[in-house]
């Protein structure tokens, strides 16, 4: 939608594409489709060379005036989400602590050690680093029957919560397998292996048969986990 | 079918605008062209990180040294591990340096824009938040947009 706005207005563009029925319905002037992972849209991270390949393919549309242009990328990269990616949990030791907030502890060396690596992280939008144990606690105790209000939350900061301690663990597993992991990998991991994932999926379905608003239930978790 | 698949699935006949007429601007020859990238990932720098709300259709402003940018885009149904290993995998500006330096573009844009996505409601994006936009590119002589998705 942008391409056509931006066109208008001089600037010629080149979109990527990673849904192809929506490139087909929003016409855009010049799109390549990229069959890769939602999330992914040059394809593979840390491939600087298959980056650029996408790039020349995208600029390449630039001189088509056969408008509008839809060529696809020949490669097909898929996500992994049914390949979990093998990672170590800590073991859960404190019995006065939840198996969850015991868990955020063990990950946070693994954590902080991402941190140091990338220089950047996801985590913030509700808490930092300190207080992703507290925000899962919080959870814990929606999924035993307690109310958003009960623990302090509004719809859109439960769902900032989720992903704050989402982007916890899945940096996390970035330092603990010490690769990329495939799309999805490292998100399955997450919400099917933990005792974190397990809360979030409790507390999510705790509000809906709740009757909490379907905007918060749909969007504490990805729709397919 | 994958997870992706099935999330393109949802989401691939969402109603959008229908144009009529196609514009389509002509560029430079590429390597005189000044190349910038709009992405519609909800990046974000500088201030607080925060979640962006649902339906915001403001832009945010990238400078273009700026690596440590934020994710605040409203959608949990995506990828973010590979944006946490690479930024280039959703905003390949390292990718765009390189190409200046060997001389296939012109240029980099001196600053970078992020929308979200997922939007449903267009009216402020083609008459307000996206024009104005263009209007910052142009000003500083961008001749070519890249516009990348999650």
């Amino acid at each position: 939608m942008l391409a056509h706005v931006f066109e208008a207005a001089g600037l010629a563009t080149v979109a990527l594409s990673l849904v192809r029925r929506q490139a087909e319905n929003i016409r855009a002037p010049r799109m390549l489709h990229c069959q890769f992972p939602l999330g992914r849209p040059l394809g593979r991270p840390g491939d600087a060379e298959f980056q650029h390949d996408v790039l020349r393919r995208a600029f390449a549309l630039l001189a088509r005036t056969d408008v509008p242009v839809l060529e696809d990328h020949p490669v097909v990269i898929d996500d992994q989400a049914d390949e979990p990616v093998a990672c170590p949990i800590p073991p859960h030791f404190d019995p006065e602590l939840p198996a969850a907030v015991g868990e955020v502890r063990g990950l946070r060396a693994a954590y902080d050690r991402q941190l140091a690596r990338s220089g950047r992280t996801l985590v913030g939008r509700e808490r930092d680093a300190d207080g992703i144990g507290e925000l899962v606690a919080r959870f814990v105790r929606i999924g035993e029957g307690a109310s958003l209000a009960d623990v302090g939350f509004d719809d859109h900061s439960a769902i900032a919560a989720s992903q704050d301690i989402r982007a916890y663990y899945e940096e996390a597993a970035l330092a603990l397998v010490d690769h990329v992991p495939g799309a999805r990998q490292a998100e399955s991991w997450f919400y099917r292996s933990t005792a974190t994932g397990a809360a979030l999926r409790a507390a999510r379905d705790a509000l809906k048969s709740a009757g909490a608003n379907r905007m918060v239930t749909g969007y504490l978790l990805p729709a397919t986990q | 079918m994958g997870t992706d698949d099935r999330i393109r699935g949802n989401v691939g006949d969402v109603p959008v605008p229908v144009f009529e007429s196609i514009a389509a601007t002509l560029a430079p020859p590429l390597d005189r062209c000044r190349v910038a990238i709009v992405t519609t990932a909800g990046l974000r720098h500088g201030g607080p990180a925060e979640l962006a709300r649902a339906g915001d259709a403001s832009f945010f402003v990238l400078p273009g040294d700026a690596r440590d940018l934020q994710l605040s885009h409203f959608s949990p149904n995506f990828d973010r591990a590979g944006f946490t290993a690479d930024l280039n995998v959703v905003y390949p500006v390292d990718r765009l340096h390189e190409l200046a330096a060997s001389g296939v573009i012109g240029s980099v844009a001196s600053q970078h824009l992020s929308f979200m996505g997922a939007q449903f409601e267009f009216s402020t994006l083609m008459v307000d938040t996206g024009p104005a936009a263009a209007q910052m590119l142009l000003a500083d002589g961008v001749d070519v947009v890249v516009l990348t998705p999650v």
